[in-house]
């Protein structure tokens, strides 16, 4: 849309970004306050970082966070490439409605029913044959289920804009169709994937509700850690930890975003080459 | 490149017959195993009772002695959902919390989006990266954060004391208000993203059209613009709405007593009761109660895959 939008649609999208920056632009400036007092600036101080340093709790429950994202991102990112290929490349089979709206409903599913219910399953399996046990086991692969539905869905809008002609050329040539997916689809949809491990990875550090079902006795996660802290009220280490967090989390989104429109800037330059 | 051809006919039979089911295979199952079924058990554990035991509540399937299967379903969880009328009051609550809250939300974001979509192309990037942004950032932390804004000693009431616009703090953790503030500041984003998704792809000359015809902005917004957006508020309606209902972090953060939500009461009859069946069959009466805007979302979605 071309034409200039008019100045109160444009306060409005300042206001609006404002809002949602401001209470965190907040978070990261209290971190460095050297008052606990939220309401006193004290000067500058780095001592709250310190502080979390020395916490053996908050750093364990990060390790166990880390490990559990990872695996759950990496797991998902399998799955998820594997359903989207599935939606997009086989027009017609068994199973394929089915497929389609177990990858959607966890997009808008509460995490609380979400929780309740998986820890259920976990519950009555344990009963059953003996596994899994509560603990790293059980977020996993409840992580895994959600960030599943994530990777399928962006993974999908690239695989079915990518051109399908590429792959039949490569199989025309003779590559089985493993190896021209492997050469051809894969390189195509590669910034697709860096962005759902990414995202996947974010979503399963951040998670608490359905976490907190899950877990086991000695596995606390770290939004786990932070909730109960939170809930007992204002401590100046947890500032330190959000503004950490972000700043990891904001870093990761722009080196993905970038990957993503450097592909996409290559892509345009090869179709270029390859119609001049 | 070529062996597959000759050299293996039954394995390359094989995999181009049942190739297609190792794509498919694995995601079908784990998600059916992990997030389906879960709903049959949590289903079948509605209809028994509290117990004393690990897991703590009663089978509803046994074998009698005499190997027959026995089935003894139990309704008194959901008579008691029916009889307490904190489940009433709490369901009507959430519905009413996230309606308004959804609304809100539509009135911020809709102009937000529309402002968006109308700029240049370089600029949009941007502004939807720091739209997503926030939605990548803890959830959590982003609550705790608007916490500090909103405490009776956070930033806005030092702010507003400072400049003397008011003489004692203004109260507003722990109120109703909070609980809105908490939902449209967590949800706004999935709100403007679909929004701006429609609104990008509008077809400018059909309001060039309108305009040339001689009608009014407001009235080319109503007759043109607003029914061609209808799939983006649907759809970033129901992003807002189905998770605001279910809520649980914001009214438990920010909420007062009375914020008895949905998601509140059903953690605290899982956690601090320890009442599974009647947690089960909470949630499975939830469900129902959702079944209606998740197949609207679920419709509108399918519908825009398949396309």
């Amino acid at each position: 849309m071309g034409t200039r939008p008019s100045t109160f649609l444009i306060s409005v999208l300042c206001l609006g970004i404002a809002f949602l920056y401001l209470p965190m632009a907040a978070l990261v400036g209290y971190s460095f306050n050297a008052s606990a007092l939220a309401s006193v600036w004290g000067g500058f101080s780095t001592q709250w970082y310190v502080a979390l340093l020395h916490n053996r709790q908050v750093l364990s429950a990060a390790g166990l966070s880390l490990e559990i994202a990872v695996l759950a991102s990496t797991g998902a990112l399998v799955l998820g490439t594997l359903a989207a290929t599935a939606l997009v490349r086989f027009r017609k089979f068994r199973g394929r409605l089915l497929l389609t709206g177990m990858v959607n409903a966890p997009l808008v599913m509460p995490e609380i029913i979400t929780g309740i219910t998986q820890l259920l399953l976990f519950v009555s399996m344990l009963q059953l044959i003996g596994w899994p046990a509560r603990g790293v086991t059980t977020v996993v692969l409840a992580h895994i289920a959600f960030c599943t539905a994530y990777v399928t869905v962006t993974v999908q809008s690239r695989l079915q804009s990518a051109d399908r002609s590429l792959e039949e050329a490569a199989m025309d040539l003779g590559a089985t169709p493993f190896r021209a997916f492997m050469d051809v689809t894969l390189p195509i949809i590669a910034p697709a994937l860096v962005s759902s491990w990414l995202l996947s990875f974010t979503l399963s550090l951040d998670d608490l509700v359905i976490s907190s079902f899950v877990s086991g006795p000695r596995s606390s996660t770290l939004p786990m850690v932070i909730y109960s802290k939170v809930k007992l009220g204002v401590s100046p280490d947890i500032n330190a930890l959000a503004t950490l967090i972000i700043a990891i989390v904001g870093s990761c989104v722009l080196v993905a975003g970038y990957l993503v429109r450097r592909g996409e800037r290559q892509r345009l330059a090869d179709a270029q080459l390859a119609a001049g | 490149m070529e062996r597959t051809g000759g050299q293996r006919p039954s394995l390359g039979a094989f995999v181009a017959r049942y190739g297609r089911w190792l794509i498919i295979l694995p995601p079908l199952a784990f998600l059916a195993v992990f997030f389906l079924i879960p709903f049959g058990f949590a289903l079948k554990i509605s209809f028994a009772e509290a117990a004393l035991r690990i897991p703590p509540f009663t089978e509803v399937w046994t074998v009698t002695p005499d190997h027959h299967l026995h089935f003894a379903p139990s309704l008194a969880n959901y008579k008691y959902l029916l009889t307490d009328e904190v489940y009433a009051v709490s369901y009507f609550y959430s519905i009413r919390t996230a309606f308004f809250s959804t609304l809100i939300c539509l009135l911020i974001g809709y102009p937000m989006a529309y402002a968006m979509a109308r700029s240049s192309k370089a600029t949009q990037g941007i502004l939807m990266l720091v739209i997503i942004l926030p939605f990548w950032t803890s959830f959590l932390l982003r609550v705790y954060a608007l916490e500090g804004i909103i405490r009776d000693n956070g930033l806005l009431n030092t702010a507003l004391l400072w400049l003397g616009v008011i003489d004692h703090p203004l109260k507003i953790m722990r109120t109703t208000f909070a609980v809105y503030l908490g939902i449209v500041y967590s949800y706004l984003p999935f709100m403007v993203l679909p929004l701006y998704a429609t609104l990008e792809k509008l077809d400018l000359t059909l309001l060039e059209a309108a305009s040339d015809l001689g009608s009014r902005p407001w009235r080319a917004f109503v007759d043109v613009t607003l029914p061609l957006s209808m799939p983006g508020v649907i759809a970033g309606s129901m992003l807002v709405f189905i998770p605001a209902v279910g809520e649980y972090v914001i009214p438990a953060l920010l909420g007062g007593p009375d914020n008895l939500m949905i998601g509140r009461v059903l953690w605290d009859e899982f956690f601090a009761n320890h009442d599974w069946p009647v947690a089960a069959a909470v949630s499975i009466a939830f469900l129902v109660l959702l079944a209606g805007p998740i197949a609207l979302h679920q419709h509108y979605r399918v519908g825009q895959m398949e396309h």
